[in-house]
């Protein structure tokens, strides 16, 4: 299967350097962050690779790196039985990454719950409001920089 | 055997108003179950026929909070949710009681984090705090009975029923 993948994005993206890791048979692939939706979009349609299940989108503050956010994907190809996760650094000035929505519809939620979580905004995203935290809330609780116990009084109690 | 028995005449008793106002009260507790996580699991074991909890006359699991005298709050309470639990709190008529089942409820237990609420005592008042993660259904039973020893004792002049004008102008 990776011969196969990498094989059908070198043809479709020639001059694009594809970073492969694997990890206990895991397969992971890196890329240009503008590169989102055209490799998506090659992954879920070309016939023979078919991943057709997006089975989670999230973040990784990496805090002192350049571009200290990630974003990962996880894809499954239901015919060839086999996973794949690929993954994009986001711009530090920008936080901006192309919604994958157009071609899995279940990103909807994912990319909310990762805006939610690490305040990476997903352009033409259909409807990017927060998941879990109250709308109103202005932190991002999954940062690196983010206390665990919360900032006090920054989440409001009912009067006792 | 039993009552008819042993009255033969007609029988009187004496007692206070407040005496027979609160064993009529503590021998029906009618419960709010509040399951807002697995704590609510080894809640509805206590209704089940092995734990029983009718054996205590408070079966009567009321899905309205206006017909409930015992607030059972079990599971983790987080802010998002603290506000629905006091708003369903406000809604039961006094007097009313509160138990805070496991120790995410009473303390936050495990989940020391920004989500979840340290204790609910912070917005409401609790009478009894019960141990465990979950407690078992006989521990909450016990629980149970140290609120209807609690609800002997009250007098029904604790109880005014005055009007919470926040309330009313909410």
């Amino acid at each position: 299967m990776k011969e196969k993948i990498l094989e059908v994005l070198q043809n479709a993206f020639p001059g694009t350097e594809f970073e492969v890791y694997e990890f206990h048979g895991d397969l992971r692939l890196k890329f240009p962050a503008e590169l989102v939706v055209p490799v998506a979009d090659i992954l879920k349609n070309d016939p023979e690779l078919a991943f057709d299940l997006l089975e989670d989108v999230t973040g990784i503050d990496w805090a002192t790196r350049k571009n200290r956010f990630s974003v990962v994907y996880h894809v499954f190809s239901i015919k060839n039985s086999f996973r794949l996760r690929f993954t994009v650094d986001v711009d530090d000035e920008t936080l901006h990454v192309d919604t994958v929505t157009g071609i899995w519809l279940s990103a909807n939620w994912y990319e909310r719950e990762t805006y939610d979580m690490y305040g990476i905004k997903f352009t033409n995203h259909p409807d990017l409001r927060r998941m879990y935290m109250p709308e109103e809330y202005e932190y991002h609780p999954l940062r690196k920089d983010y206390p665990l116990m919360g900032i006090p009084g920054d989440l409001s109690l009912p009067k006792k | 055997m039993g009552l008819e028995a042993k009255l033969m005449k007609e029988g009187f008793l004496t007692t206070t108003v407040d005496a027979l106002a609160a064993w009529a009260r503590k021998s029906s507790v009618w419960p709010m179950p509040m399951g807002i996580s697995c704590c609510g699991i080894e809640l509805m074991a206590v209704g089940d026929p092995k734990y029983d909890i009718a054996r205590f006359g408070s079966e009567v699991m009321r899905f309205t909070p206006r017909q409930c005298d015992l607030m059972i709050v079990a599971g983790t309470v987080t802010y998002k949710m603290s506000h629905v639990v006091k708003k369903i709190y406000d809604q039961m008529p006094d007097p009313k009681w509160v138990i805070a089942m496991g120790v995410c409820t009473s303390t936050g237990g495990m989940y020391r984090s920004y989500s979840v609420v340290q204790g609910i005592d912070q917005f409401l008042p609790v009478d009894i705090y019960l141990a465990g993660c979950p407690p078992r259904p006989d521990n909450l039973l016990n629980a149970l009975i140290q609120i209807q020893e609690k609800i002997g004792k009250t007098r029904v002049s604790d109880f005014q029923d005055i009007p919470n004008p926040e309330l009313i102008n909410n």
